[in-house]
Parts: C-alpha cells; sequence; structure tokens
C-alpha cells in the first residue's frame, strides 16, 4: 500500500478509539482554535512553476503545504476579499448560501470526509463557515461590541492554509446538498474558493497540470495526436485477437454523423481501457458512422476544478470541434464530473450549439429531446434506448462470472439526474446484480473519495478515508451477495476506486458499464469467446466445454 | 457554554429596558408607539432590500440539484418533482421545502460502529422539531391578528377555535402554545447536548431561539396566568394600524416586554440568518428546472474567454499528425 496512507489494521483502530464528534464526544474547543496541521498523506503537491507559467496563473514558486510561509503575493489580502466581493457580485448561489444558512446541522454527518476522518471542519456547514466567518467581518462595529456574537474573523494566512485543507477536502460531490433545506450547495461554494485560491498561487498540481495538459495537446494526459492514436488501435488489435472482429474507428474525419468523446482516462487508464474497448464494440455492432477527434480528446474537465473561465475555455473544444467536422451531434461517454459540465453548464458556456442537429438515433429513430439543446447524448441513454428497441444482440450470461453492484457516480446523481439507464443497461447485459443499501445509492450515493482532482498519489490517507463510506457499503453487498464487481460510469470512479477496493473490501474488481455490455455483446462474425474483455475467463465458457450457441 | 450563555444574557437584559423604561421612567410612548413604527419600518424595508439584493444577482448557470430521475426517454419514468422539467414542478417542489421542509424529511443520522462499520438511520426529529415550530408560529402569529380588527374576520376564528380543540383550561388553552415552547426547547437542546450541534452553532444561533422563547413565556404568563386586561392592547393596536398617535391607556409592563422583544426580533431579522424565510424561495438548486440540456440557461455575464482554437493545435503538431495519418487543414 501506499506509504501515504496507515495501514488499514492502524485506521480501523483509530476510529474504534479516538474519540470523535461523530462518535458523539465532545470537543473541547471551537473550531476556530483548532490549528491546521498538514502532514503526511492529508495534502496534494503543489502546482509546478511551469504548469503556472504555461495557463497564465498567478504566483508561481516552490513550496509545500508543510512550509510554514507559502509565500503568497504582496496584497494577497485584497485579491482575496476583492474576489470575493466581485463573485457575490456575479453568483445570486454564493451569496445566498453565505447568508442563509441556519447551521440546522442536517448536513453535519452527509459528507464522506466527515464520515472518515471525525473531522468537525469536514461538516458541510462548516466547511462553508470557513468562508463565511470572513465574509461577515463586514460589521467589525458590532463584532467588537458582541465579541464572537456571530463567529466572524478576520483573514489571516492562517485562514488561507485552512482553505487549502478543507476546500480540498470536498470533492464537489453535493450530497449535502441534497439534505440542506434549503439547497445550500457545498460544491458551488467550494468551486468558487478554489477560484479564489488560485488567484494567490495556492493550488494542486494533480489538478493543474492535466488542465496544462487539455489546453495543451486536448487532454488531461498530454498525449499527443499520434500516441493517441497508435493507442486506441491497439485497444483495436486486443479486440481483434480477443473477439476476432477487426473494429476500425476514424480520427479527426469530417462528415461523421457523430463525434464521440469519452474521458482520456478510457484512452489509457486501467481499467478504463476495457470501457473503451466496450464503445469500440458497440458501434461496430450497430454501425455507428462516428468519428474520435485528438483535438478535443478529453471529456473530463479539470477546469470545473480549478475555475469556471477555465471550465469554459476546455470545454469550448467540443462545439469548435463538432462545427469543424460537421458532425450532427455529439456522443459522450461514461465519465461524472464530465456530464455535470456538459449537462448544466456546456451549452450556457460555449452554446448555442445551432451548427448541430437535435440528435436522432440512426439505430432506432429516437429524437433525444432532453437533448435538444445541447446536442450531446450520455452513452447510457444512447445504449439503453438501442437495448430498448431490440437492436442490440447480447448474451447477458457471459458476464455470469461477475456479480454487479452500481455505485452512482455523485455527478450522474446529484448534477444530472440519471439513475435509471444505466442501472437498465446494466441488468440487460449481466444476471447478477444488487443493490448497495438506499441510503448510499441513487441521489444518496457517496463519491468515491477521490472526485475532483484529489486522486494522486500524495493524498491516499485523505482519500481512502473519504471513501469509507462507499467501500463500506460495497462491503455489505459483497457479505450479504458476494457481489465481486463494482459497476460505475465515471472515470475518475474507475481510476480511483480499485485502490479503494483494495484497501477497505479486497476481492472487489471495478468495472465501466460499457465493458459489460462489451462483454455481452455478440458480434457478427466473432469467434468463439472464452474471455471476457480483460482476458479473465467466462463463467460456462471454458475452451473445451459444449457450447450452446 | 458560552455560546448559549452571551445570547442569554443579551436576551434578559433587552428584557429589562422596558421593564425598567416603562415602569420607571414612564417611556410608554416610546415603547408602546415609537418603537413598534420603526420595527416594522426596519422589517419591511430590510426584508425588502435584502430580497432585491438577492435577486439582483444574476444566476449564471443552471444548478439543480437533482435528486430524482431526470427526463429522458419516454419509457423512462421521471421524477417530476425532485428533478422538474417545468416551471409548475419547479414550483412545487420549492412550496413543498416551504410548507413540508421536503429536505429534512429525508434526514438520517450516520453512525460509526465498531469495526469501522457506517449506518444510517432514518432520523425526523429535527423535521418534527422544525415543522412544529414554524407552523406553531404561523398558527400564533395569525390568532394574534384578532388584536388588528374590530370585528375578527371568520377565518381567524375558526383558527382560533380550531387551537383551542382541547378545551381544558381557562382561558382556554392554545395547543400551538404547548407545542411552540416543547419546539423551542428541543431546538435549544440539542444545540447544547448533540456534539456536533455543539460544535456548529454560534451564539447568533441560540440569540433569536432565546428571544422568540421569551417572547412566547411573555405571552404566555400574560394570557395565563397574570391575565393582563386585552382591551387596551387592543386599542392600542388599533391605533397603531390607523396611524393615530395616541399615547396607550394602562397596559401592564410585562406586555411593554413582550411587544419590545418582538420589536427586537423584527429589527434583527433582516440582519440575520432569519432571512433564510425570503431566501428559501430563491435557492438556485431548488427553484430551477432540471432542462438545462434541452432548453439553454442565459448567463447575462457569460466571460469571454479565448481557447485553443484547433487550428493552433494542428499548428503545433502538423508534422506528428501527417505521420499519423491524421487528415489534416493545411499542408
Amino acid at each position: 500500500m501506499s506509504k501515504y496512507a496507515p495501514k488499514v489494521s492502524e485506521l480501523k483502530k483509530e476510529f474504534d478509539e479516538k474519540p470523535s464528534i461523530l462518535k458523539g464526544h465532545y470537543l473541547d474547543k471551537d473550531w476556530w482554535d483548532i490549528p491546521v496541521e498538514f502532514r503526511e498523506g492529508n495534502w496534494c503537491f503543489p502546482a509546478k512553476p511551469e504548469v503556472l507559467e504555461s495557463l497564465g496563473f498567478a504566483n508561481p514558486r516552490k513550496w509545500a503545504a508543510t512550509d510554514l510561509d507559502w509565500k503568497l503575493p504582496s496584497g494577497w489580502e485584497k485579491t482575496i476579499s476583492e474576489g470575493l466581493k466581485s463573485r457575490l457580485k456575479k453568483y445570486r448561489s454564493l451569496k445566498l448560501f453565505l447568508d442563509t444558512c441556519v447551521r440546522c446541522g442536517a448536513c453535519a454527518d452527509k459528507c464522506h470526509f466527515f464520515l472518515g476522518t471525525g473531522d468537525p471542519k469536514n461538516m458541510p456547514v462548516v466547511r462553508a463557515e470557513l468562508i463565511r466567518s470572513v465574509y461577515r467581518n463586514d460589521f467589525p462595529l458590532a463584532e467588537k461590541i458582541l465579541k464572537g456574537f456571530s463567529g466572524s474573523r478576520k483573514l489571516t494566512a492562517e485562514v488561507i492554509k485552512e482553505w487549502h485543507m478543507y476546500f480540498n477536502q470536498c470533492t464537489e460531490c453535493r450530497r449535502c446538498s441534497v439534505f440542506c433545506p434549503f439547497g445550500i450547495d457545498t460544491a458551488e461554494i467550494t468551486m468558487l474558493a478554489r477560484e479564489l485560491l488560485n488567484l494567490i498561487g495556492v493550488n494542486n498540481n494533480w489538478i493543474l497540470e492535466p488542465v496544462s495538459n487539455c489546453n495543451r495537446t486536448g487532454n488531461h494526459l498530454g498525449i499527443e495526436p499520434h500516441t493517441f492514436v497508435q493507442n486506441i488501435e491497439s485497444l483495436a488489435e486486443d479486440i481483434e485477437d480477443l473477439t476476432g472482429v477487426k473494429v476500425e474507428p476514424t480520427f479527426n474525419r469530417k462528415g461523421a454523423e457523430v463525434l464521440f468523446i469519452t474521458p482520456s482516462g478510457d484512452v489509457f487508464g486501467d481499467p478504463g481501457v476495457y470501457t473503451m474497448m466496450g464503445y469500440m464494440l458497440l458501434f461496430h455492432h450497430i454501425g455507428l458512422d462516428y468519428t474520435i477527434s485528438t483535438y478535443a480528446s478529453e471529456g473530463g474537465n479539470f477546469g470545473m476544478f480549478t475555475s469556471n473561465d477555465m471550465m469554459k475555455k476546455l470545454n469550448a473544444k467540443m462545439y469548435h470541434e463538432a462545427k469543424r467536422l460537421g458532425v450532427k451531434w455529439i456522443l459522450g461517454g461514461e465519465c461524472g464530473h464530465m456530464w455535470r459540465v456538459v449537462h448544466q453548464y456546456m451549452d450556457t458556456m460555449n452554446g448555442p450549439a445551432d451548427f448541430l442537429e437535435q440528435p436522432v438515433s440512426p439505430i432506432t429513430g429516437t429524437k433525444f429531446t432532453n437533448a435538444a439543446s445541447t446536442k450531446m447524448v450520455h452513452i447510457a441513454e444512447f445504449t439503453a434506448d438501442l437495448i430498448h428497441h431490440k437492436k442490440l444482440k447480447l448474451d447477458p450470461t457471459r458476464n455470469d462470472h461477475l456479480r454487479t453492484t452500481f455505485h452512482d457516480s455523485c455527478n450522474i446523481a446529484r448534477g444530472m439526474g440519471m439513475f435509471d439507464e444505466p442501472r437498465y443497461v446494466l441488468q440487460s447485459v449481466c444476471k447478477s446484480f444488487h443493490e448497495m443499501p438506499e441510503n448510499t445509492i441513487r441521489e444518496q450515493t457517496f463519491c468515491c473519495g477521490s472526485g475532483s482532482g484529489l486522486n494522486t498519489e500524495e493524498y491516499m490517507d485523505i482519500r481512502m478515508r473519504g471513501g469509507l463510506p462507499r467501500a463500506n457499503a460495497v462491503k455489505h453487498v459483497k457479505e450479504k451477495h458476494t457481489v465481486n464487481s463494482l459497476v460505475t460510469i465515471c472515470a475518475i470512479d474507475r481510476a480511483s476506486l480499485p485502490t479503494l477496493m483494495k484497501y477497505w473490501v479486497p476481492g472487489v474488481s471495478v468495472y465501466g458499464l460499457h465493458e459489460l455490455v462489451g462483454n455481452a455483446l455478440v458480434m457478427q462474425g466473432e469467434k468463439k469467446r472464452t474471455e471476457d474483455l480483460r482476458e479473465n475467463p467466462m463463467a460456462g465458457f471454458e475452451d473445451g466445454e459444449e457450447d450452446d450457441d | 457554554m458560552k455560546k448559549a450563555l452571551m445570547p442569554f444574557f443579551m436576551v434578559a437584559v433587552l428584557a429589562l429596558i422596558p421593564y425598567v423604561g416603562v415602569r420607571y421612567a414612564g417611556l410608554g410612548y416610546l415603547f408602546g408607539i415609537v418603537l413598534p413604527y420603526t420595527a416594522m419600518t426596519v422589517l419591511i424595508c430590510g426584508f425588502i432590500f435584502r430580497m432585491a439584493d438577492w435577486m439582483r444577482r444574476p444566476v449564471p448557470f443552471c444548478i439543480p440539484t437533482t435528486c430524482g430521475q431526470e427526463k429522458s426517454l419516454d419509457w423512462i419514468k421521471q421524477d417530476k418533482l425532485e428533478s422538474p422539467s417545468s416551471f409548475l414542478y419547479a414550483a412545487a417542489r420549492v412550496l413543498s421545502e416551504v410548507f413540508f421542509f421536503r429536505s429534512l424529511f429525508r434526514n438520517t443520522r450516520s453512525e460509526l460502529h465498531k469495526g469501522s462499520n457506517l449506518t444510517y438511520g432514518s432520523n425526523k426529529w429535527l423535521w418534527l422539531g422544525g415543522l412544529a415550530f414554524h407552523w406553531s408560529l404561523l398558527v400564533i402569529m395569525l390568532r394574534h391578528a384578532r388584536f388588528f380588527f374590530i370585528m375578527v374576520p371568520d377565518a381567524l376564528q375558526y383558527l382560533d377555535d380550531a387551537d383551542r380543540f382541547l378545551d381544558v383550561t381557562l382561558p382556554a388553552f392554545y395547543m400551538t402554545d404547548a407545542l411552540v415552547l416543547a419546539a423551542v426547547t428541543f431546538l435549544v437542546l440539542r444545540r447544547i447536548r448533540d456534539a456536533r450541534m455543539r460544535v456548529i452553532s454560534l451564539p447568533s444561533d441560540f440569540f433569536p431561539l432565546f428571544l422568540i422563547l421569551a417572547i412566547i413565556l411573555l405571552g404566555i404568563s400574560m394570557r395565563y396566568v397574570t391575565k393582563v386586561d386585552v382591551m387596551p392592547v387592543k386599542a392600542l393596536m388599533l391605533n397603531l394600524l390607523n396611524f393615530s398617535f395616541e399615547p396607550p391607556g394602562e397596559i401592564g409592563t410585562l406586555f411593554y416586554v413582550h411587544l419590545f422583544l418582538i420589536c427586537v426580533l423584527a429589527i434583527y431579522f433582516p440582519f440575520s440568518k432569519l432571512m433564510h424565510m425570503g431566501g428559501i424561495f430563491l435557492s438556485p438548486t431548488r427553484n430551477q428546472c432540471n432542462n438545462s440540456r434541452a432548453k439553454r440557461h442565459r448567463n447575462p455575464w457569460n466571460s469571454d474567454i479565448k481557447f485553443r482554437t484547433y487550428a493552433e493545435y494542428e499548428d503545433d503538431y502538423r508534422d506528428k499528425m501527417k505521420k499519423a495519418k491524421l487528415p489534416v487543414e493545411k499542408q
């Protein structure tokens, strides 16, 4: 296991023995008197100076969160307070969310980071108070007379350290917002807090390097066009080896009907690549006229974890490329925060997409009226429609070696509202499916603990803690229903959940939904299949056994 | 419990002010006429100002928190209330929050057990306590409208009768009096006793609770214990309503304390978290439709951002693209 995380047994011991307000022990001081302590495993490496320079971002320098002096730029207090003021003018949400909280406590125990750390500042209400306490300092006179009445305080370097720590212990998952009687959304507050921190060079390399890469090469991993193509072609070769079917994806092709965009993690990361193979099998199966762009080769958008302007800048490539290629509409792969951006921000930021047509499935003729304006369809919607119209030849028994459960990704769940399509697809391609407990799925789903750009090695301690609620729910279905496969529709999940499972629930593997679709698809002209896309043997299809087909 | 003591003493000191002022300094006119007008003016103007101040700020993005299935394919059942796609359902969603505290109804309590096992039990106490508190206050306020009418309207009379349905004391006992007392006590106690609530509570959370508690206790003692003569009170209220500035008649000092604390609450209201009363209607995560892919949401300040165009990208990678047999725009 990572040197940045304690051993499971140590962490379990801590949960059992250490007093915590989560277990009802009283705290002996106020939250604002608790010092911020950076130690191994609870902070992300700051952005490299050259990354900041390439983006034109503030205050490039070498520093670490454990340094006493963070080398903040001169006048940083003014930058922050003016930055906050201007954002309060631009966002009703921010102003309302700072003003209306009554500290009723409904959100307190809804955050996975609070559940995994017991740290009072990880209660969503306190996370927002970190900013509120500074924002409220607008009535210094009243505060002088009634010291401490409204809990306001001055903006100091210590406060910035606290912001950096706790706005990076929020994955913008919006679970607290579901329970808040006023719908106060900590994700919104965190997004704007991170914007502010970026103004003074307090940042996270694991977010900003992908941002810089994506700007330059079109994808987070910084893959240049020829390598991007090579990798997908090698996946196509793997498909041919496994199934005997030759799939032929095209790149940057003008005049294709559909532009397909998915997170680059699907092209390069394990187990994302198997999901990519699933997409390619599906498109070949139905004969979809599609192309993949090397320029808009990233569905994910780490700009979302940086600033709204950066989100817009990176996302602009999707429409720009769709227009250049002259496609009719865009199909998007499995990704969490990508879909928050596409669903709730893209059209507003980069639209109107009046050069595209309302998406129509060329196979079933279904008009996707719910995407009439953005002209972008989620692959799970697309596939669910195909299955519903019986356009796919599926053999779900090919997934008999998998006993599945489904992890709703935060952004898909609470920032889009797509719950039933992936479940429908999953149950059509796999016979064994068991839901996790109801307080841990659908709109109440728990984050993987590594979302919003925190999926980095040096942050392992916090990630494993934050992932505890999700892992716990998986453990429940593993013990109850011998579930061995966690299916997701998010690239960050696919990257982070395997580590989490290995840590808390060994024996559970992580799959993308379309990997299972790829397993189940009966392709025309395929050879006898004995292994799934991962080259694991499929139950009942072993070599030498009689096959029904 | 410093955080609770400070507001407790604040309310106590505030209560003493009119007591001394009316009883020993004869400032009945100030506390009976001038202050109520001032307080009402601050409340109304302040409330309108705060609402306008929120509403003039743009809502740049469509960011509803979707708590149910979105509208998608015909055969997939949409959760129209939790993922509304039309104004009507979005309005119903907001109103269900306002009237029934729908989101609080979902509340659970997470517990960490031995072996790092987490459980999430249903926990409706806050929902119940909050609902009892707010609804009782509303009914009590409506009941008080009888002081502002010469002839009490029928609807108010019915409400009054219903509230006195348990006809057990003399004067007849109002259920909402007991309910609101129980609810306020619960809301105060949970802030003190619950470890998490104790951490998040500020003096400014206890202050309105203590203020309201004091107002209720004074009201109850006037009605059931000291049995204040209501006729001069009604006369004063009718005068206030008619903008007649006649000095008030003989009313017990307790009434002045009751009235003064109400004035304090009214003045405090627009400057405090109590504005959640108006804010709840504006929350963009609850009052927007989840239809952002079907209908374009406009941002009035949509930033003008320069992005890296395809042409720039091709300029940088043309040779590599050509080698990989990728089509290029320029040779």
